[in-house]
């Protein structure tokens, strides 16, 4: 636990220094309060005051960009260390291969973490302008979700990183694979006459929002994006494995 | 310290080590010699836990590198060929790191004293990306001597340095090397002969010869070799030497200089002064040629051939 930790605090200020982490920050700040911004002034210029700011309005912005800002973060994770020879010197230290992905991912989820408590500022606000105030269990519900569906997406993310040495590889593959398993894999679901179970349940984007935004907490939903992030972690072992054999 | 047997790597077809066996000893410097590709990063990784060996098997430290990897690790220290170090940190920053990684009790403290080893306490808090060739080398061997490893491996340490800095890392390296097992790789025969006990020479794989750095050089310089040069023309001079007894291998360069061989145990400089100067030559000049390293290597290998040749008969 001790080497987790440590890779983990190493990789979580190491995206203090550098312009993309601010970037990614800049970027999901700004369209987030874009969003909260046009959503307050439709609400409050309706005569009839009809319709109530929406608490977890954050998510549908925050994880859409999420899927581009999260092959950014992730890419140079492993792919850089093998580029720069530092990867020689972290699989010679006395430390496994598992601890070093399951702490660079560490790393990457608390600084979206970070992210994310800020973001909390919004649902406060709507909390503060509303009357009697948001449901406070939906928007809890919502902000797990979106941890488990980030933690699921920056496992993806760091298992890729793990594969390439080439951060710009690693960038589009981790791209193709969250825009298919978000947008297109549960496509086939209406389209198969059998099997179509199958595919909505690999839909990554329907476990959230049919799950945790409408403050559902299954057990189900939790298990698909906590096995999808150890799928991708556990690939990036493996490729880390293949790196010494080869 | 380090036990080496049969140790063979394979990438795809191509065999990087063909069956290599040796050892280093606690408090011995040992020199890994070898022209590039010739198998000396493929050992030293898999002497680190870097990589498996396809065959064989090594003990470092008196762990089994591919079963007890992390004790093996635990107990070396390695500065691989590419200096590997990270430009966002500040050099202590990344020294405490490597510390935590090695579970060192005071990493900071450590990490400090370190640096005074080779001389970089005065820049702890600058950073990595901002340090010289020169620099980066030290805080790279500071990161191999962070945790007073049993046994250090230093792949090529001294490789693009300035002759004042190749000096200050020798310096380090003969010093550690006094109570620890230092293992590391060179392609510079003098350096090999200043620092090492023992010499290994690597080349394709095999193991050519090992030996203290004298033995090797007498063993190779059986001969010694000398270039003479005369005032003037020097035609007629290399038949003229060729008939002095002892003389082998007469090349001349047409021009003012010819140069010849001799057996070690027979010297024949007087003789051949005396006799070209009664000649009529003016001699302006005798010096020895060292052997390079390609000598030696085209020595060695060329011995190993005839010798593998002649022991399958």
């Amino acid at each position: 636990m001790r080497n987790i930790w440590t890779i983990a605090k190493r990789e979580y200020n190491a995206y203090f220094n550098s312009p993309l982490a601010y970037v990614v920050m800049v970027l999901l700040f700004g369209v987030i309060g874009i969003i909260f911004a046009l959503n307050l002034v439709s609400v409050t210029n309706s005569q009839f005051f009809s319709q109530p700011l929406d608490p977890t309005l954050v998510a549908g912005p925050l994880l859409f960009m999420m899927l581009f800002c999260t092959p950014a973060l992730t890419m140079r994770l492993i792919s850089e260390e093998a580029r720069t020879g530092t990867l020689e010197l972290l699989l010679t230290a006395p430390l496994r291969d598992w601890e070093l992905v399951i702490g660079k991912w560490l790393g990457a989820l608390l600084f979206m973490l970070t992210i994310l408590a800020i973001t909390l500022i919004f649902p406060i606000m709507i909390n503060g302008m509303t009357n009697p105030g948001i449901d406070l269990l939906q928007t809890a519900s919502s902000y797990l979700g979106m941890i488990l569906v980030i933690a699921a997406f920056l496992g993806i993310g760091v298992g890729i990183s793990a594969m390439f040495t080439n951060q710009f590889a690693a960038f589009f593959t981790t791209l193709g694979i969250l825009v298919v398993m978000w947008f297109l894999i549960g496509a086939p679901a209406s389209l198969l006459p059998v099997g179509s179970e199958v595919f909505s349940y690999l839909d990554m984007n329907s476990h959230f929002y049919s799950g945790f935004n409408q403050g559902n907490v299954n057990l189900t939903d939790i298990i698909y994006y906590v096995s999808v992030t150890a799928l991708g972690l556990f690939t990036g072992n493996i490729a880390i494995d293949y790196r010494r054999w080869k | 310290m380090i036990q080496v047997n049969n140790l063979v790597k394979d990438y795809g077809n191509r065999r990087a080590l063909d069956s290599i066996t040796f050892d280093a000893n606690q408090g011995e410097i040992v020199g890994f010699l070898g022209p590039n590709g010739a198998g000396k990063t493929t050992t030293m990784r898999i002497l680190t836990g870097y990589m498996p060996p396809t065959d064989g098997e090594a003990i470092v430290a008196g762990y089994d590198v591919v079963d007890e990897s992390l004790e093996v690790r635990k107990r070396v220290g390695y500065l691989p060929e590419t200096v590997p170090l990270y430009d966002d940190m500040t050099a202590i920053e990344y020294l405490k790191f490597m510390g935590e990684l090695r579970r060192l009790p005071n990493p900071e403290e450590r990490a400090f004293e370190t640096l005074e080893m080779v001389n970089l306490d005065e820049r702890a808090d600058s950073f990595i990306g901002t340090f010289s060739k020169g620099m980066r080398q030290r805080v790279g061997l500071a990161q191999a001597l962070l945790h007073r490893p049993e046994v250090i491996i230093l792949d090529e340490p001294t490789i693009g340095l300035d002759p004042a800095q190749v000096v200050e890392i020798r310096n380090v390296i003969r010093e550690i090397g006094k109570d620890r097992t230092v293992l590391f790789s060179t392609h510079i025969l003098s350096e090999a002969q200043q620092i090492c006990d023992r010499v290994l020479i690597i080349n394709k794989g095999l193991i050519v010869a090992e030996d203290t750095p004298e033995n090797l050089h007498s063993r190779v310089l059986g001969t010694e070799r000398v270039r003479l040069r005369v005032r003037g023309d020097a035609d007629g001079l290399d038949t003229a030497i060729k008939k002095i007894k002892g003389t082998r291998k007469v090349t001349s360069n047409k021009v003012d200089a010819v140069e010849f061989e001799f057996s070690a145990g027979q010297d024949v400089r007087p003789l051949v002064a005396k006799t070209i100067v009664e000649a009529g030559y003016e001699l302006i000049e005798m010096s020895p040629v060292g052997a390079s390293l390609e000598d030696i290597f085209l020595e060695l290998t060329e011995d190993k051939l005839t010798g593998k040749r002649s022991g399958g008969k």
